[in-house]
């Protein structure tokens, strides 16, 4: 064959046994997790933590975000038979225990229809609101809140 | 008595008094025998492995029992069955004891053997427990928990108002904690579909609007 052939031909050898000779390895030496631990290993968990006690509201970094619960929501129902959150966050009961209502966003079922009370589709708050710990962040950033809530 | 002229007559007497005394003592010790095994069985019915003999309490009360801060906590400080549900001192207990036999006949009859029949005696079974609880003034919380040693500095924002507000307007315990320790029957709070379930007045029967469950 000719020079550019044959050259090619070796530098694909080359290429193909470094991956196959060399063992996973080799490549997986340079991959690494953000938390440095090998991407196989068991994950760093984080030290003990605790959830954090009753506070004020806690500012959104994101304008969309769910707000976060600033308080314990330990052995609170939130089943067919009962919303305990519900209970301090209705509209119909929020003003009697400061609390925050829920948002109007809501009320509305899958179609956009308007309802009279919370969507079904919203019943289940801790699928996207969440109590907050005291653990600390895994990895050190630089990250800021929207440009619109600094 | 005994300046008797029949010297028999007074050996009779002397007789008489040494067996009623004999026998006064062994019915003495009988009877601390007796007591003490009438008291050592009705303790044997007062926890919570006899409660949970009985499959109506063991997979629907005790199930959701398990999910409960009484059941397991930080500090391992628990309250089972019959801290909550027996009173301690005894003649309320007694009394207690002698209502438990309906619970009796009820386990033979089969009244809540499924599920199904529990769930719907459910709010009539905790409105009796409430009722219970409201009339004794938390009798049973209080065996555990005194409200006059609240370390309000330690307790959370939403718990120290609650507590201070609720208290010194002459609440309960029971008043706020309805479903601390079993769960609660549906309850209506128009969201979604309609179904059989009662209105939140139903667990304040006062209608007042002072702090909420």
């Amino acid at each position: 064959m000719n020079k550019p052939t044959r050259n090619l031909a070796i530098a694909l050898v080359v290429a193909l046994s470094f991956g196959t000779l060399g063992g996973p390895s080799a490549y997986a030496q340079t991959v690494q997790s953000l938390r440095g631990a090998d991407v196989a290993a068991p994950e760093p968990s984080p030290e003990s933590y605790r959830v954090r006690p009753d506070g004020p509201p806690i500012q959104r970094d994101f304008v969309q975000q769910p707000p976060v619960i600033p308080h314990k929501v330990e052995g609170y129902e939130v089943s067919l038979n009962f919303n305990k959150c519900m209970d301090c966050h209705a509209w119909s009961r929020y003003q009697e225990f400061k609390a925050t209502k829920v948002s109007l966003t809501h009320f509305k079922d899958r179609d956009g229809g308007e309802l009279s009370n919370i969507s079904p589709r919203r019943y289940f708050c801790l699928q996207c609101h969440v109590p907050q710990t005291d653990a600390k962040p895994l990895v050190d950033n630089t990250f800021k809140r929207a440009d619109g809530l600094r | 008595m005994t300046h008797d002229h029949n010297p028999d007559k007074g050996r009779l007497w002397q007789r008489l008094r040494r067996v009623a005394f004999g026998l006064g003592g062994i019915a003495f010790v009988a009877g601390i025998v007796f007591w003490g095994g009438f008291n050592t069985a009705m303790e044997m019915t007062n926890n919570e492995d006899f409660c949970i003999s009985c499959h109506e309490m063991q997979k629907n009360v005790y199930e959701e029992y398990r999910n409960t801060i009484h059941y397991q906590n930080r500090t391992g400080v628990r309250a089972t069955c019959p801290d909550c549900h027996v009173p301690k001192d005894w003649m309320h207990k007694i009394q207690r004891k002698i209502q438990a036999s309906g619970e009796l006949w009820h386990h033979l009859l089969g009244t809540v053997d499924t599920p199904e029949k529990f769930d719907a005696k459910r709010l009539k079974l905790a409105q009796s427990e409430w009722a219970r609880m409201k009339k004794t003034d938390s009798r049973e919380c209080r065996n555990c928990h005194n409200f006059e040693f609240f370390d309000y500095s330690v307790q959370g924002r939403r718990s120290n108002k609650a507590h201070q507000e609720g208290l010194s307007a002459g609440k309960t315990c029971i008043d706020c904690h309805k479903g601390i320790a079993h769960s609660l029957p549906p309850i209506e709070q128009d969201i979604g579909v309609a179904r059989d379930a009662v209105t939140p007045e139903v667990f304040h029967p006062t209608g007042a609007a002072g702090a909420g469950k």
